[in-house]
């Protein structure tokens, strides 16, 4: 990584992966929106990067010039790692996405509500008596890796496979492709054996729930499910651990926002929206095929567009006081989690999982700061949340 | 005074449901439809408009006429 030339001028060369992108990119986005708010640059073999809310929910709606066949920005051409619907584009999309939609719906969801309450239970009694803790590795690591196997019904324990495959798939395979390969084919292995067992034992998951799933009366690929679950893994898991770690870094250094949510419990969910808006985790990718031109700019086939809902987030002539965290702010119309066709089929989930965090912790540990003696790391590439938050309690 | 969800935007964000669950339903997908006939009671008024504004897609017409 440190082989790359450092960043000059980002507008014209900017670099996602450059350090000081990764450690804190607010600054370079509303520069880059104030005076180029569609920035280019010539690594990674070509990538645009708009900045404002206009232009990127102009290209998330264009699905004909803009595909999702390609959602990764990388210096070689990736292996391809299909994860449907998310790399479909339409026609394919739609009864793909129609086939995952009714387990995540809020009520499909608030039946694992009490499970995932539990499982924040559980991780807070480890370290609620010690003087502080990691609050990125112990706490909001562990919530969506067990909430994603509480929906598919696999042991809850299997969330560390789950972990190893993401980190290969999306962090190692950045700059090393057989890392990808290999979490590639171990969830490929996984999920398969999943679903012969309950071809023969169906139960009541989200496994069951795709492996016997028809798509116009006829059985699916069992690839493309075996795709779809893999996507569960890639879009669900270090994306919601990044946002409650996000929440968690944010009120360690505000207490005024956290002295409010402790004493106004019923202020959580107006408070996820906000950090959703402000610490929006996900940036999206899509692949130029069809020249274009949007905002006065044109848009070259064989390139890239990286789609930041999280600068959008940002987006002035959207949101009044956009580079303020305002936990009670009642109009947000933010994207954290897309826009369009593509629109995150895991938002509900996630929202649960966040708000859940919050409320489980904040009356067992009402004050808790950085710990001045550690540092806060931020995961590098296109989820961005820290990995490690570590807190002094009391 | 009335509100609408245009089908044809609405991607199932269901940010409307939850601020103002008596003015918007979700069907079995997800996506939001009006209730009823989308009438909206006077006591409503505000809700009608926080979901509007809550809406990312802009799917949601509150005709106040």
């Amino acid at each position: 990584m440190s082989t790359r030339p450092p960043v000059d001028d980002w507008a014209s060369d900017f670099d996602h992966l450059d350090p000081r992108w990764i450690e804190d990119p607010y600054p370079i986005w509303d520069a880059l929106r104030a005076q180029c708010p569609i920035a280019h640059t010539q690594r990674y073999r070509g990538v645009y990067f708009p900045s404002r809310f206009a232009d990127v929910r102009a290209v998330a709606y264009d699905t004909e010039h803009f595909s999702s066949r390609r959602i990764m920005v990388r210096d070689t051409p990736p292996p391809r790692i299909p994860a449907p619907p998310i790399t479909s584009d339409p026609p394919r999309h739609g009864p793909e996405k129609k086939l995952l939609l009714p387990a995540f719906t809020p009520d499909a969801i608030k039946r694992h509500e009490p499970r995932v309450r539990d499982i924040c239970r559980a991780l807070i009694d480890r370290f609620a008596d010690g003087g502080g803790c990691d609050a990125a590795a112990d706490y909001a690591q562990e919530i969506p890796v067990r909430a994603i196997a509480v929906m598919l019904g696999v042991p809850e324990e299997d969330g560390a496979l789950f972990r190893r495959w993401i980190h290969e798939m999306l962090e190692l395979g950045i700059t090393d492709p057989a890392a990808a390969m290999r979490g590639l084919t171990a969830s490929q292995r996984y999920f398969a054996a999943e679903m012969e067992k309950r071809r023969t034992e169906p139960r009541d998951d989200l496994i069951t729930h795709l492996a016997t799933a028809e798509i116009d009366g006829k059985p699916v690929d069992p690839d493309r499910l075996i795709a779809m679950m893999r996507l569960l893994l890639v879009a669900g898991i270090d994306t919601t651990w990044s946002a409650i770690g996000a929440c968690f870094w944010h009120l360690a250094q505000h207490p005024e926002d956290r002295r409010r949510l402790v004493a106004e419990p019923q202020l959580i969910p107006t408070a996820v929206e906000e950090f959703l808006r402000a610490y929006a985790p996900v940036t999206m990718a899509r692949d130029v095929v069809k020249e274009t031109t949007i905002n006065g700019c044109p848009f070259k086939p064989g390139e890239m567009v990286l789609l930041s809902f999280p600068a959008a987030n940002r987006d002035p002539a959207m949101f009044p006081d956009a580079d303020r965290v305002v936990i009670d702010r009642k109009e947000n119309r933010h994207a954290a989690f897309g826009l369009g066709i593509h629109r995150c089929i895991g938002s509900n989930l996630a929202r649960m999982e966040i708000a859940v965090a919050l409320q489980e912790w904040l009356p067992r540990i009402p004050d808790f700061r950085l710990d001045p003696a550690a540092t806060v790391t931020w995961s590098e590439g296109t989820v961005r949340g820290p990995r490690r938050l570590p807190l002094l309690f009391g | 005074m009335k509100v609408k969800v245009d089908s044809e935007r609405c991607q199932g964000h269901a940010r409307c449901a939850a601020l103002a669950p008596e003015l918007f339903a979700l069907d079995a997908f997800g996506n939001a439809r009006e209730v009823g006939d989308g009438t909206v009671p006077a006591a409503l008024a505000d809700k009608a408009y926080l979901a509007k504004a809550n809406c990312p897609e802009f799917a949601i017409e509150v005709d106040d006429a």
